[in-house]
């Protein structure tokens, strides 16, 4: 395991996200609401950039108490979406949010002094 | 401290461009060597009412032409549409990406594009479709439909197909009025890069129908192949029970073209067309190993509801060809061995990307199949459908 630099934290915006490449491999570093999330940028359905498309909280349909559908509405949890074919994770735990069972691959991510590290 | 370089760049979306938004696609084709053999893409597409300025001038009736340039495209205007995006409210980003990108320098914007995505992928040739004209089937006036079918596939011939021999079309039949779609045959069937001729699944005038049975006659002479493409019409009834687009497009693309297989096999057109070319494009392959089952089953039970078949249904089915995409991709790999064998698929089972649509496949939905040897991975990729449409088997692509 090494430790890739991926920038100063102040260049890092929270809601930004940067792609590193780390050898082989590409990870998307995230900071969202303070914290820095680190994620394999290889979608698990057909490979695609996973890490580089939009964000967007979940949606949910509003069922009332009678079982009744009464709309949708967003949720609070954010998810990021691969731009090819829309699938979305979770920004906290990288799982796929229409299987959870599926994961992308989580690195950590450390900050030593002003600049932040992805340990892959 | 000594730490190890690496590269770092940010996520931008005020530029795009398809070799990077690909980026992903031309590695999985260096990594699995697709330089080496042919890939051939039975169905992708364009978004030709981008050209519609230069479609709409080839419009052969003046009336007509003049209502659909004053239209200036507007889906309210001149031509019908579908509600549904490609886009999935903006998760998908290379809808809004394309009007960003320049693409490389060819002469029709529409080739560079093409070529861009096909490279990246690792596809040599490419069968290339309209993207909303394939809802003009609904369109509630058969001779704008008409109309519009000679004037894109003119405009297709001439701007597209005549300059870039990658780029091959089954042109739009006007099957709503069986007379211009036998014209359109006549027109077209020795053009440049025409491969064959294709009906947009979502209509209602039905496949056995005797007007239709001379078009058929001329396409089987010609050689080239009838395809059927599937899409959804929100608008039938049975699909306008659905209220959400998952439920209309799933079951809309298989919808149509299982009433327009079921009808092409019972009314015995196999039988009468023994050497026409029959292609099934974006259904998926589900519901083929489904029909097959369910037709056998009803058939041997009552033969003379259709005395014309001399076999089973499903022997026939066998016998045509289908497209890939969009393929089911269940957990258990058995399901999928098993419709890959029921369809015959080392002979009959053509790949398509389908890009840059919302639910394209890369080659590699093929390509790794642990059940496939190699020669029916390059069969399915490229080698059938260079039979098929005549093709030149040497690799033509430059993968970036």
């Amino acid at each position: 395991m090494a430790e890739w630099l991926v920038g100063k934290a102040g260049d890092l915006k929270d809601g930004d996200r940067k792609v590193v490449t780390a050898g082989q491999r590409e990870i998307g570093v995230f900071h969202k609401d303070g914290q820095f999330y680190a994620y394999s940028n290889t979608c698990l359905h057909q490979g695609g950039p996973a890490c580089e498309g939009v964000m967007i909280n979940n949606v949910i349909d509003i069922i009332n108490p009678d079982r009744t559908y009464e709309g949708q509405k967003f949720g609070d949890q954010t998810h990021f979406v691969c731009p090819w074919h829309g699938w979305e994770y979770d920004l906290k735990t990288g799982e796929m949010v229409g299987d959870r069972k599926q994961k992308l691959r989580k690195y950590e991510v450390v900050k030593r002094g002003d600049d932040i590290f992805v340990v892959a | 401290m000594d730490m190890p370089r690496s590269g770092v760049r940010p996520v931008e979306f005020d530029t795009f461009s398809t070799p990077k938004h690909l980026e992903h696609a031309a590695e999985q084709a260096h990594k699995r060597n697709y330089q080496d053999f042919l890939i051939v893409d039975v169905d992708s597409h364009h978004y030709e009412n981008e050209s519609y300025a230069e479609v709409f001038e080839y419009i052969e009736n003046p009336i007509m032409r003049r209502d659909a340039i004053d239209s200036g495209g507007r889906s309210t205007g001149f031509l019908n549409t579908q509600i549904g995006g490609q886009s999935m409210a903006g998760r998908i980003i290379r809808n809004k990406g394309r009007k960003l990108e320049k693409g490389r320098t060819a002469k029709h914007r529409d080739i560079g594009m093409t070529l861009d995505w096909m490279d990246s992928m690792g596809v040599d040739y490419a069968c290339l479709f309209p993207t909303p004209m394939l809802f003009l089937s609904a369109h509630p006036v058969p001779e704008v439909e008409a109309a519009m079918a000679q004037a894109y596939n003119r405009w297709l011939c001439e701007r597209v197909l005549a300059h870039e021999p990658r780029i091959v079309s089954m042109l739009y039949l006007p099957f709503n009025d069986p007379d211009a779609a036998y014209r359109t045959v006549q027109e077209f069937a020795d053009k440049k890069g025409v491969v064959g001729f294709m009906v947009t699944s979502p209509r209602y005038k039905p496949v056995h129908d005797n007007a239709f049975m001379k078009t058929y006659r001329l396409i089987e002479e010609s050689g080239k192949v009838l395809s059927f493409h599937a899409a959804y019409n929100w608008d039938d009834r049975a699909l306008g029970m659905c209220n959400r687009f998952i439920a209309a497009h799933a079951l809309g693309f298989m919808w149509f073209n299982m009433v327009h297989m079921t009808n092409w096999v019972v009314n015995g057109l196999p039988e009468r067309f023994p050497k026409l070319n029959v292609m099934w494009i974006e259904s998926g392959l589900t519901w083929a190993y489904s029909l097959m089952q369910r037709l056998d089953h009803s058939y041997l039970m009552r033969t003379s509801d259709c005395p014309q078949l001399k076999r089973k249904p499903s022997e026939y089915m066998r016998e045509m060809y289908y497209s890939t995409q969009p393929m089911e991709m269940p957990d258990d790999k058995t399901l999928m061995e098993a419709t890959f064998k029921q369809i015959k698929a080392d002979t009959q089972l053509l790949w398509s990307s389908d890009y840059p649509h919302w639910d394209f496949d890369l080659p590699s939905t093929i390509y790794d199949l642990p059940f496939l040897n190699e020669q029916s991975k390059r069969n399915i990729l490229g080698g059938t459908a260079a039979k098929l449409f005549k093709l030149d088997t040497k690799p033509v692509k430059k993968i970036p």
